[in-house]
């Protein structure tokens, strides 16, 4: 269980994060959602005890960070892969850590063989990829088998193998009954995993709910329908009463009918459809809407607003690191 | 939530084929999702966890200052820059002390009233800096790679993680540097007894030793503690480097008679002057600061500065 309560940090003049309230409960995997520069990791950096709140607190089973007594054990963390000296071999890297808290040399050997990197572990981590990397990190983050794991962009630089595995882990982890708190600026990511979803702007709270419900409040369903009789197609959608939104290709989309009805409708007036499917917003849209005044920094193209300018799964991963967290990378 | 779950079988294909796919990358063949140790269930009482949460197998101890000062030493000898630094500073230190000790015992010449312990000093010069080096990047390397939060996230108490460091670093460049004057006082002695009027006496022989290396190791707790000030590898390598030398350039530069107290202050307290006392007989003594003072001084100045180095760790962001 992670407490946040009114969590504020100021850089200089610059609000990182902005009265950040909620709580992160265990069993289930809770996804921390937001822009490039929104504080997601000036966040999970203060619930570390690593920055100091400007004002607020954090709580980790009701205590500070600094007040745990096996810090290693109560919290696992990966902040960012790569954060190991590169002239370390793996298997010291993690013993070093495993050392600082009291944990069995043997338990070094179990991590590495749970996140595969037992026949690397003696090499030094100068050479591993960014996945390997990844990997290290998130082997360090099960060192002392923690009842809260946190990752911060645990899929960045894995393979689609690596992706899967860390998405199977992570909710084999809330499963046993762990708390896990992963943060990722994709919502598609987000969509597989987690069961609850915390969404931050600006380090403001946008959203805090349930995925389910955030599901179903956001994604609007609509039926696509795309015929040689265009315009006879309107006008039986007039004469029914059916509102529709034409699109550019000739395509109009239908809201709030199903396609079995649309479908009977076209064929009792004998026009073809060539195509008829129902469809649903990406969720990925419902979070630009969410967050569409809360980034930071948008990519400027002058012959595309803004918003239309990043779609699909590659969302944001192209932008601008935000000054802020060169601070902390 | 009352029954925590064990953890299921791994899902994914390569690990249920025999043959991993070709091309896959090694090291991914081997991940399996074994979270504990076989028989979890011996391993805890499920009913214990505090809101059914998770509980560990792994037994629960507070960590201690024993703790990190294990973690620390694993760390120092994990990485290469230690071998590099120390290596050199005893190639240096060991290698012209014993090319003065045997070039002066074939020139045959009187050391007159010079203590024949007194060749460590040239290679001494060279050896602080490698000493400094290390003490800057004992702490520096991490801010550099950022293991610096790994760190602190493991052991949040931070004046634990810099007394750990400040330890370990302190005892590996003691032990060696006690070795390496040893080893060099006792050839030079060898080779120049005959060369010296001095008989050196039980304290000449430990300020060259021991005095020499409890110096050296507490000017490399100074480097330490700089390192922690800057965060930065080369500028805190450059700072120190300006410690040890600026004074005694600066001094070289005060020529006119007005600043000859200054001038005189800069040069008896400068760091090589203060080596030099080290090996100070009461028959040859330097000017300045002598006997084990110099010690005291570099002990002031290490308290300082590394009291200086826990107050910034502990009040700014990591």
């Amino acid at each position: 269980m992670i407490e946040l309560a009114d969590l504020t940090k100021d850089y200089g003049d610059v609000r990182a994060v902005d009265h950040l309230t909620f709580t992160v409960r265990p069993g289930i995997v809770t996804g921390f959602l937001g822009p490039n520069g929104a504080g997601k990791s000036t966040t999970m950096r203060m619930m570390l005890g690593l920055d100091h709140p400007t004002s607020g607190t954090v709580r980790i089973d009701g205590r500070h960070y600094r007040r745990l007594q096996d810090p290693l054990k109560t919290v696992g963390a990966l902040l960012d892969a790569k954060a190991m000296h590169g002239g370390r071999s793996a298997f010291n890297h993690l013993l070093c850590l495993a050392q600082s808290n009291g944990i069995p040399r043997a338990r070094v050997r179990e991590v590495l063989d749970t996140v595969g990197l037992t026949s690397v572990a003696g090499k030094r981590s100068k050479g591993f990829s960014l996945g390997m990397g990844q990997r290290l990190g998130i082997a360090g983050a099960l060192l002392g088998d923690p009842q809260i794991l946190m990752f911060d962009e645990p899929v960045n630089g894995l393979d689609p193998e690596g992706i899967h595995w860390i998405r199977n882990l992570m909710k084999n982890l809330a499963a046993q009954g762990r708390t896990v708190f992963v943060s990722s600026h994709l919502m598609s990511e987000m969509a597989l995993t987690a069961d609850h979803l915390v969404v931050i702007g600006q380090g403001r709270l946008l959203a805090d709910t349930s995925m389910a419900g955030f599901i179903r409040e956001n994604s609007r369903s609509f039926v696509r329908m795309r015929s040689p009789g265009h315009e006879r197609l309107r006008d039986v959608l007039h004469g029914a009463g059916i509102d529709f939104v034409p699109r550019s290709d000739g395509a109009l989309e239908v809201e709030g009918e199903d396609a079995e009805h649309l479908g009977e409708l076209a064929a009792r007036h004998r026009i073809v459809l060539h195509e008829l499917s129902p469809q649903q917003a990406s969720l990925e849209e419902a979070f630009m809407r969410l967050t569409a005044g809360a980034v930071e920094y948008h990519a400027h193209d002058d012959h595309q607003p803004p918003a239309a300018a990043a779609p699909g799964a590659a969302w944001g991963t192209d932008w601008r690191k935000s000054p802020r967290k060169k601070k902390g990378a | 939530m009352t029954t925590p779950q064990h953890p299921a079988p791994p899902q994914h294909a390569p690990q249920q084929a025999p043959q991993p796919p070709a091309g896959a990358p090694a090291y991914a063949h081997h991940a399996h999702q074994a979270q504990q140790a076989p028989g979890p269930q011996a391993g805890y009482w499920p009913g214990q966890a505090p809101g059914g949460g998770y509980v560990s197998p792994i037994p629960i101890r507070r960590a201690t200052l024993a703790d990190a000062l294990l973690s620390e030493w694993t760390k120092i000898r994990s990485v290469r820059s230690t071998v590099w630094t120390l290596g050199v500073m005893v190639l240096l230190f060991v290698g012209i002390g014993l090319l003065v000790a045997v070039g002066f015992d074939s020139t045959g010449d009187s050391m007159q009233n010079g203590s024949p312990l007194f060749v460590g000093f040239f290679g001494l010069l060279l050896g602080i800096l490698c000493v400094i080096t290390l003490g800057v990047l004992t702490i520096s390397s991490e801010y550099g790679t950022g293991l610096i939060r790994t760190t602190l996230t493991a052991c949040p108490n931070r004046g634990r993680v810099l007394t750990a460091k400040a330890v370990v670093f302190f005892l590996l460049t003691f032990t060696i540097m006690l070795l390496c004057t040893v080893l060099v006082s006792m050839a030079a002695w060898t080779l120049l007894e005959d060369q010296s009027s001095v008989d050196p006496s039980a304290d000449v022989w430990l300020r060259a030793t021991v005095g020499v290396s409890l110096y050296t190791a507490t000017l490399g707790l100074v480097a330490l503690g700089v390192g922690t000030l800057l965060r930065h590898s080369a500028g805190a390598i450059t700072v120190m480097l300006g410690v040890v030398l600026l004074p005694l350039v600066l001094a070289m530069f005060m020529a006119t008679d007005a600043l000859s107290d200054i001038r005189q202050a800069f040069f008896e307290y400068s760091i090589p002057n203060q080596l030099a006392a080290f090996y100070a007989t009461s028959a040859d003594p330097v000017s300045g600061p002598g006997g084990w003072t110099p010690l005291w001084i570099m002990a002031g100045v290490a308290a300082a500065v590394l009291g200086g180095a826990y107050a910034s760790l502990v009040k700014r962001d990591a």
